[in-house]
This record gives C-alpha cells, structure tokens and sequence, in this order.
C-alpha cells in the first residue's frame, strides 16, 4: 500500500503533533499530544511528570520542619503562599496559635505574592498570543520590584522559605514597609498601563473572547478552582468561604465571570488583583507589633500529636491544601499535596476540543498551571 | 473604542512612551547590564552556608563543636561531619571532616537556624559556577570556614546580634563560674570554720588516748 493509497481514509485525514516537552509556550516541561483535523483539535493528551521530584515521599522521610522548604518548589512563582498552606496544615493538625504579627505579615507576603504571579501570568498569556516581548517585560519589571521585597526580607528571590509553624521566620528589615507601600501604590498604575497596553486591542479580543468557555455547573463538577472557577461565575473564593487567616477582617470583592471563556479568566485576574492592592493596604495600615512567631511552637524536633489535617489556601492559582497525618512522631506519616494547577488541567481536553490550534496555547496560558506544581 | 484599530493605536502609545520615557525618567530604565554593573545585594540576602571562625586561626577558633545537628536536619542532606578524636581516641568537640555539597545544598537557611553554636552562617557569595564538580562545588572545612569579620561585612546587623549572644553567654557563664568560685570559697571557709569547731572534739579523743 502505497502513500497515496490512504488518501481520504480517516488516517490521512488527522495530524498527531506533539507539543512540549521544550515548547517555549507550554508553561514548562509539559507535552501534548494534540490530534488535528486541518486547525481543529479533535483530541489533545496531556502528557506530564518530567518535573516529577518525589517530593511527598522525601517528605515524609524528613523531619516536618524540613519540608518546608521543598514547599518552595512547588509552585515556584509563588513561593510563599505553598509555605503559607503548609504552616497553615501543621498549626491545624498541631492546634498552634499563630502570632498576631504574624498574620498580618502573611497576609502581606502573601497577597504580594498574588500581585506578581497575576503580573507573571499577564505576561505569559499576552505572550502565548504572540505579544512576545513589550508586555512580558512590562510585567517582569513590576514582579521584579516584588522579587526585591521578597529578597531582603527572607533572603531569597523565589526559594523564600519563611514561614514557620505558628508564625514567620524573621521580621521585616528597616524601610521595608515603606518600599512595600511604594510598590503597592505603583501596582494599580501598572495594571491602567498594562490595560491600556492590550485589553483593548482588536486582536486580543478576538483571539480570547467566546474561546473555550467553560460554564458554571461543569467547573464544579471538573473540581476546578481559583480564577478558573471564578471566572465561571461561581462565588467561591477560600479567602471569604474559610476566612482563614486573618482575611475576615479585611474587605475586599470577589471578583466573577459571566461565560467562563479565555477573555473572563483573563480579566479576572486583573481585577483580583486590583482587590489585592486594597488587601495590602489595609494590612499594611493594622500591622501590629510583638513576636513574629508563637513562643510555645517548636520548630526542631517538632512532634505533633497523632492525627490528621487538611488545611487549604487559596493560592494565586486555586485551592492549594495539604493533608498531613501525623503518627506522633517527628515526620509526617502521610504528607499528601492538593494542587490546583493539577487539578485545574483535568478539564484541558475538553475546552480544546474544536479549537483551533492556536487557541491551545492560549486555553493553557489562561488556566494558569505551573509544571513544579504539576509534577511534584 | 468605536473606531476599528483604535485599541492597537493606544497600545502603541503606551509602548512608545515606555520607550521615549526609558531614556529620560530613570524609573523606567531598569534594566541592569550584569556583569559590568554589579546589584547591590540586601543585607538578608543568602546563598550557601560557611563556618564561622572568631580570632585569626580557622583551626583554634572554630565555633563548630561536631555536635551533627545541621547535618541531622540538612532537608537535602548535603552536610557531612566526621568528629575529631585525639591520639587516645576520645571525642573531641571540634569535626575532624566537615563538607558541604553545594552542589545539593538548596539554601534554605535552615542549618543556620538549627545551629545551637552560632557556627554555621549563610554566605551572600555568587557566581559559584565550576567546571568540576567534586574539586570546586564539594567545599571542605578549609573552604567553609571564615572569618567573623568577613562575617560582620556581609551581614553587619545579623553579625551584631549574634555577637551580642555571644558575649552576654560569655559573661553569664562567667558569672556563673565567678558564683560557683565563690559558693566553693564559701563551703571551704564553711568547712574550715566547722573543721576548727569540730577540731576541739577531735582532740578530745587523741587526749584521752
């Protein structure tokens, strides 16, 4: 049988292309295997764990101190909130108090850490459409100024590391307040300037409006969450369902969408963000004094009594949770991640079907995954 | 909005006002030219551990006492500490191998925070890149340990409280050894004023002998 012979059988009539594992749009070592009928997706195969660094079970053969910093890696444009949702598991399954200053401080570091990864993430998404360069580097430069917080108050850039079972690692340096005040001023000046930029460009319409839409009921059923479920139009935010934290004593909105499509998630952000900029400032404004961590939570040698947690977070990025179940002894039994770039991806398949295939990248940009999240 | 091209001719605006601005407002030229200008690191700013040595001598004055802590609580496990032992074979406080695998280590400080001795530190240092990976980035004791001036240059207020501990243990220990002189004065005195009491009854028995 000859090449000529298939023509027009159902074989010659699909394309299978591999994309990823090293494609510069995939948002990190991630493939799939998509299956064309000229532009349209008639079928798409995820294919993941080349970031896979077992990182549940080195956790459970150290001790539970020591896992806190391999929560870094997990979504690593957002460091603090993966050690936030940790801390925040271990104080429940351990019943620690957290200190007063404390909370504060985590709202801070943490809602800074939802502007820059909304700022990564504008900048990926324009990017994926083919914006390479001007808004990339628009939005680097502003996650850069937070980067530089993040820096000189926990050493680090991305690994922080900082937060502690009942409290944080170190108080902030001098002036840091006040560098902090500086950015978050800047921040709703960046977001005019990245809307005007692109929100109302001609293009960018049409390639996200009425893309993939995804509607309410099958958002939940698909177990999605964050700006995704959001952006379905259901009011689900942990912030106000948990009121963890400290967060019932802030006022913000949740922000929501209406159709649910590429254009609604994209949006969102930029307007959760903004409710972000009004987080900071009140926190900012109610930072009390005293210890930065509960005097009574040990650290080293931590053994928290027999049980089990799950305590969750809402991450830049959805639900993040940790279930941990303690043996008594001094590393965890079971230490077990819920991440929601994983979980947010299981509806992937079915948004791409009967797109086009350059619709793909963009659907992937705005479900917002990150691979060291994925893999784990 | 209504006129087709409109929202593409105000995002060139904004790109051109970036690019005018980036040459006038120094604000928007962010941009730093790596290795000829170099950033100035925050004073917290960490990369991989060192040990502390106090006086001139990395030998004698080593803070490490080889008391395996760090090693023990090392996330990626990358500290290896072999205790010293003297010609008889004893124990002594001080680690006969210690070395660090930075190319494992992943900076998290928390050997630092574990260290009860005040001995391990975490260096600002970059630029670490090496051709060989056991001669360069497998960095023994006579790689690790540095000075506590060195020390007080990088981190000046982190090095401050450190040295403030240091000293106020130093003089506590010292008025405790002071007490302990003096509670030992006191008993021998003690013993020596009831040793002069008892002295009478002592002879007593020796007379009548």
């Amino acid at each position: 049988m000859s090449a000529l012979d298939s023509v027009g059988s159902d074989e010659a009539r699909t394309l299978d292309i591999s994309l990823g594992p090293q494609h510069p749009s995939t948002h990190g070592v991630f493939r799939m295997n998509v299956t064309l009928e000229g532009e349209t997706v008639v079928k798409l195969k995820p294919v993941f764990g080349y970031l896979h660094r077992n990182h549940e079970k080195i956790a459970e053969k150290n001790s539970w101190l020591a896992a806190m910093p391999y929560t870094d890696r997990l979504d690593y444009i957002c460091p603090i909130t993966n050690n936030w949702a940790y801390a925040f598991a271990v104080e429940k399954l351990a019943g620690i108090e957290v200190a007063e200053r404390a909370e504060y401080l985590r709202v801070i570091v943490g809602e800074l850490t939802r502007l820059q990864n909304h700022a990564a993430f504008l900048g990926f998404v324009l990017g994926d459409m083919g914006a390479w360069g001007s808004a990339l580097m628009y939005a680097f430069r502003e996650r850069e100024k937070i980067l530089d917080l993040f820096e000189s108050l926990t050493g680090a850039r991305m690994m922080c590391n900082y937060m502690r079972f009942g409290g944080c690692r170190c108080d902030l340096p001098p002036g840091w307040i006040e560098a902090a005040l500086k950015v978050v001023d800047y921040f709703p000046a960046f977001l005019d300037e990245m809307e005007a930029l692109l929100t109302g460009n001609e293009i960018l319409l049409a390639r996200l409006q009425g893309v993939a839409p995804l509607g309410a009921a099958r958002a939940i059923n698909g177990g999605m969450s964050g700006p995704v479920l959001r952006a379905s139009g259901v009011d689900y935010d942990i912030r106000k369902v948990d009121g963890y934290g400290i967060y019932n004593r802030f006022k913000f909105r949740v922000p929501r969408g209406e159709v649910g499509d590429c254009y609604d998630r994209f949006m969102l952000r930029v307007i959760e963000a903004r409710e972000s900029v009004g987080i900071l400032k009140q926190a900012i404004a109610g930072l009390p004094g005293g210890p930065i961590v509960n005097p009574k939570a040990k650290q080293r040698g931590f053994r928290p009594p027999a049980g089990e947690a799950y305590g969750r977070i809402e991450s830049p990025k959805g639900e993040l949770g940790f279930y941990l179940i303690s043996d008594g002894s001094d590393r965890p039994y079971r230490f077990r991640i819920r991440p929601p770039s994983l979980i947010n991806l299981t509806l992937l398949e079915e948004l791409c079907i009967g797109t086009k295939i350059a619709d793909v990248m963009i659907i992937l940009g705005t479900v917002d995954i990150v691979l060291g999240e994925v893999d784990r | 909005m209504n006129i087709p091209g409109s929202g593409i001719f105000k995002g060139l605006v904004v790109t051109a006002r970036n690019f005018v601005g980036s040459y006038f407002e120094k604000d928007r030229l962010t941009t730093e030219q790596y290795p000829e200008e170099r950033p100035t690191l925050p004073e917290n700013a960490r990369s991989f551990p060192f040990l502390v040595y106090d006086g001139t001598d990395p030998e004698t004055g080593m803070r490490c006492v080889s008391c395996k802590i760090c090693e023990k609580e090392c996330p990626p496990q990358c500290i290896f500490i072999v205790q010293d032992r003297d010609a008889a074979g004893k124990a002594i406080k001080r680690p006969k191998v210690f070395n660090i695998d930075i190319a494992v280590c992943m900076s998290c400080q928390i050997c630092v925070e574990v260290c009860p001795f005040e001995s391990i530190r975490m260096d600002n240092a970059y630029e670490l890149s090496a051709y060989d990976r056991f001669s360069s980035l497998l960095l023994d004791k006579s790689k690790l340990l540095k000075s506590n001036t060195y020390y007080r240059s990088i981190h000046p207020t982190e090095a401050a409280e450190t040295d403030g501990r240091i000293e106020a243990d130093r003089l506590k220990k010292e008025a405790a050894a002071a007490a302990k002189a003096a509670a030992a004065q006191k008993a021998a005195a003690e013993k020596a004023a009831k040793a002069v009491e008892a002295a009478p009854e002592l002879q007593k028995p020796e007379a009548s002998a």
